[in-house]
């Protein structure tokens, strides 16, 4: 299984999804966001998925997921960089990625995080 | 025909990755490609958790009108499924997930056709042909 890397820059996690994810490695990433953060005290994640290709209902939970732990940390998260393809996809599928926050990129993302008061 | 074994979380991605090349060598659009590989994804997966493993045999067919698509099925000798149409439901779920996994994926194809026996498995064939 293939580990997603977790780098903190700031009072920010990122996270950039580079490999065909399979399930364990989104749980993984999960519990490892979830150390991270209650070892940084960062203020904000953002997950990085310009090179997904698919999501579907399981890793589509997992970034829910994610978004409600963060939560607990006093933590928000941000998912940049969606494919369109994959957008129209997950709309049809039913998921709305409810609780997590969405922008373009990173930029955006950051911009997002930095704009909380 | 490939037959590809779904015994792991890997298989998952395996099939996912087949099910991607023979969707673009059949001339679907990328957006019709990342739905029929989400569909995919569903049913492998559910292949793995609910069947206890499975086999995915994925293909390139043709339409008697010259289209072309993609066909990919799925079997398992898991418990089987009691009740179809519930399964088929929107939020239906065994209590693990959000209950989109049949439903979504029969969305995201053009064909679904869901056999199951309760104590004798189940399989899936679904199809999604180039426009």
């Amino acid at each position: 299984m293939e580990r997603v890397p977790i780098v903190k820059i700031g009072q920010t996690l990122f996270v950039s999804i580079q490999i065909d994810l399979q399930d364990e490695s989104v749980l993984r990433l999960q519990e490892d966001l979830a150390d991270e953060l209650s070892k940084t005290g960062a203020h904000g994640v953002i997950i990085d998925i310009t090179a997904v290709e698919i999501v579907d209902s399981f890793i589509g939970r997992m970034l829910t997921m994610i978004g409600s732990i963060s939560r607990l940390f006093d933590a928000e998260t941000v998912i940049v960089g969606m494919r369109p393809a994959v957008a129209i996809t997950l709309t049809e599928l039913g998921l709305s990625l409810r609780g997590v926050r969405t922008a373009l990129n990173a930029d955006k993302g950051l911009e997002m995080l930095n704009g909380r008061t | 025909m490939d037959e590809l074994p779904i015994q792991s979380g890997d298989d998952v991605v395996r099939v996912r990755q087949r099910v991607r090349v023979l969707a673009a060598e059949s001339g679907l659009s990328l957006v019709d490609q990342t739905k029929v590989v989400t569909a995919a994804s569903e049913l492998a997966r559910n292949a793995l958790v609910h069947g206890g493993g499975g086999l995915a045999r994925v293909e390139v067919v043709r339409s008697g009108n010259g289209k072309s698509g993609v066909k990919i099925g799925f079997s398992d000798e898991g418990p089987g499924i009691p009740d179809l149409d519930l399964a088929l439901t929107d939020g239906w779920t065994t209590g693990d997930g959000m209950g989109l996994g049949l439903s979504g994926a029969r969305r995201l194809v053009d064909e679904f056709e869901l056999t199951s026996k309760v104590g004798g498995g189940t399989s899936v064939v679904v199809v999604k042909w180039s426009r």
